[in-house]
Parts: structure tokens; sequence; C-alpha cells
């Protein structure tokens, strides 16, 4: 994506960040919250979330990866046991690249 | 602290996604939504369709859409412009720090004042990192991974929305129909996945079988 349409794409980001941010006071009439919301409201972020990372993680190049020599798998083990241990986003993430680095650049994973 | 941490993280991602350098110079101090981007990001990069992008990015800023019922009563006098432009700046740390300091649900003249402290604070916290990271990104080579800290940071943000059994269930139904479905065209993999996910959540918050009533024998 690049070109006009990588622009076309940010501006629509910038619209979605200002309606979800005011879906419920743009608009003069009161709306309730509707139920479904609520419950999907549970899941969906959760979900996208997972659908974007997993095959980040678990794939390469379209495929399955069928080595255990990937520095992605042990840098997401350590990232999430840090996370489950200690519920800190940042160190999740200097955790996560504590791992992958000496792996990526020490032994070519 | 955080949220330039937060930002330094989303601006290496952004500067080691491929993409144009000034698309994402314009993506950061446009879109102004940490997760979204980062969301987004690997679906841009690998050419989805743009209706798959926005899609996952509306899914992921969903718990904007609940705050947003709250922030109503405060800021429904103000005329629509106004509003847009509150709209866009109300982001979680925000949302936290306002209710918090006026917990009472109604509007007052010294709210705007203090919104806009603190929004236009958020604001260039997020964007010094953000853009810092997008240029010291550039100049990392490609091949040491440092765009996996953006991957690293959802991961995180996904693990802490883990509540219960049913969202662990959700999650991994996500992300398992994420990787079977890989090969269809469009990324819509990812929206596969959420469609799943959301079922499977709902169906276990309904899915208890109940016995017919008379209602339904007639039909």
């Amino acid at each position: 994506m690049d070109g006009w349409e990588g622009f076309v794409a940010v501006i629509g980001l910038t619209v979605i960040t200002v309606v979800t941010r005011g879906f419920f006071f743009l608009s003069e009439r009161e709306v309730p919250i509707p139920n479904w919301l609520r419950q999907g409201l549970r899941y969906a972020p959760l979900a996208a979330l997972a659908a974007v990372v997993v095959p980040e993680i678990v794939m390469h190049q379209g495929r399955l990866i069928a080595t255990v020599l990937d520095a992605r798998i042990y840098a997401a083990l350590a990232a999430a046991s840090w996370f489950w241990w200690r519920r800190d986003i940042l160190g999740t993430i200097v955790v996560g690249m504590l791992v992958l680095l000496p792996l990526r650049l020490g032994l070519g994973w | 602290m955080g949220i330039a941490a937060w930002g330094l993280v989303a601006g290496v991602a952004m500067g080691k996604s491929g993409l144009p350098l000034a698309l994402m110079v314009f993506m950061s101090l446009t879109v102004f939504a940490g997760s979204a981007q980062l969301a987004a990001l690997p679906l841009m990069a690998s050419g989805a369709p743009i209706w798959v992008a926005w899609a996952t990015a509306a899914c992921v800023n969903l718990r904007f859409v609940i705050f947003s019922a709250q922030w109503r009563p405060y800021f429904m006098p103000y005329p629509l412009g106004t509003r847009l432009r509150l709209a866009y700046f109300t982001a979680d740390l925000n949302y936290v720090m306002f209710m918090r300091r006026f917990p009472e649900p109604r509007p007052a003249p010294e709210q705007l004042p203090y919104f806009w402290g603190g929004a236009a604070t958020n604001w260039v916290a997020w964007q010094v990192p953000s853009l810092t990271g997008i240029f010291l990104a550039d100049a990392i080579p490609v091949h040491w991974g440092i765009g996996f800290a953006g991957t690293l940071a959802l991961l995180g943000l996904g693990l802490s929305l883990l509540t219960d059994r049913a969202t662990g269930v959700a999650g991994l139904v996500a992300g398992c129909a994420a990787v079977a479905a890989y090969a269809m065209p469009l990324k819509l993999n990812i929206l596969v996945a959420i469609a799943a996910a959301v079922a499977i959540g709902l169906l276990m918050d309904h899915g208890t079988p109940r016995p017919p009533s008379a209602a339904e024998d007639r039909t």
C-alpha cells in the first residue's frame, strides 16, 4: 500500500479515531448503548489483536514456521511469561526484545 | 513515561513496517491511536485492502465507543465542531484523569481548560517519541527485527484483555482462525478470525441450552 492508497487509508484511520471516540456524544439524539455492543466489546478488541499478533509470531512468508529455531517464538514466550508475572506491558516489550535480539544477531535465528 | 515508551515502540514499528517514511510521519501526526495504528500496520504493509485495515482498527478502538457514552453528559452543551475536536483527543489517559477529576457527570466551565491541557500534554508526549521512533528505526538494519517490538506491545495489550475463560477461548479461536485462514485473499483471515471469536464468545454467553417453550412448539 503506497501513494494515494496509503494516504486514503491513513485519512480513514483518522476518521475512525474521531468516530469511535465520539460515538455517543456526536449525535444530538440520546442513543442507549445497545446490548450487542456491550457484549461484543468483551470479545472484538481481543479477537482483533489476537488475529493480528498470532500470525506475526508463528508464520513466515505465508506459511506456519516449521522450525523451532525462530527467535520470535522464544521472544513471544518470554514476553508473555513476563506479562503473567508482572502484568506490565512495557516490561513485556523489553523482555521480549532482550530475548529476540541476541538470538537473532548472535545465532541468526 | 508509559505513554512515551508506548509512542517510541509504535514509532519504531511504523519506521520498520516497510511503508514510505513520509506516510508513517503523516500517520503518526493524524491517526493518534497507538494500538489501532499498530494493528493496521502489518495489514497495510502486506497490501490488504483498505477496508480490512479500517475494520480491524475499528474493532481495536471499540473501547472508546464505550468511553464516549461516559463523556456525553459533559460534552453535549458544546457545538458539534467543538465536540468533533474533543472526540479526537479523548484517549485512554485523558479519560482516566478527567473522570477522576470530575466524577460528577455534568458540564462545568473549568472542564474544557482542564481537558485541553491534558490533551495537549498527551499529544506532545505521544508525538515526540513516536516520530523519534520512526526516524530511529530508519537507522537500524531491518534484520535486527526491531519492528517486532510492535507485535510484542499488541501481545501484552491482548493478554491484558484476558479476564476469564470465555475471553481466553475467544482469543485462542481468533489466533487459530487467523493462522488457519491465512491463505484467504485480501487478508480476510483477520476478519474471519474476529467474526469467529465474537461468535464463539456470544455463544458461550448465551449458548446454555434451554427446553423449547410452548410458544416455540406451535411453529
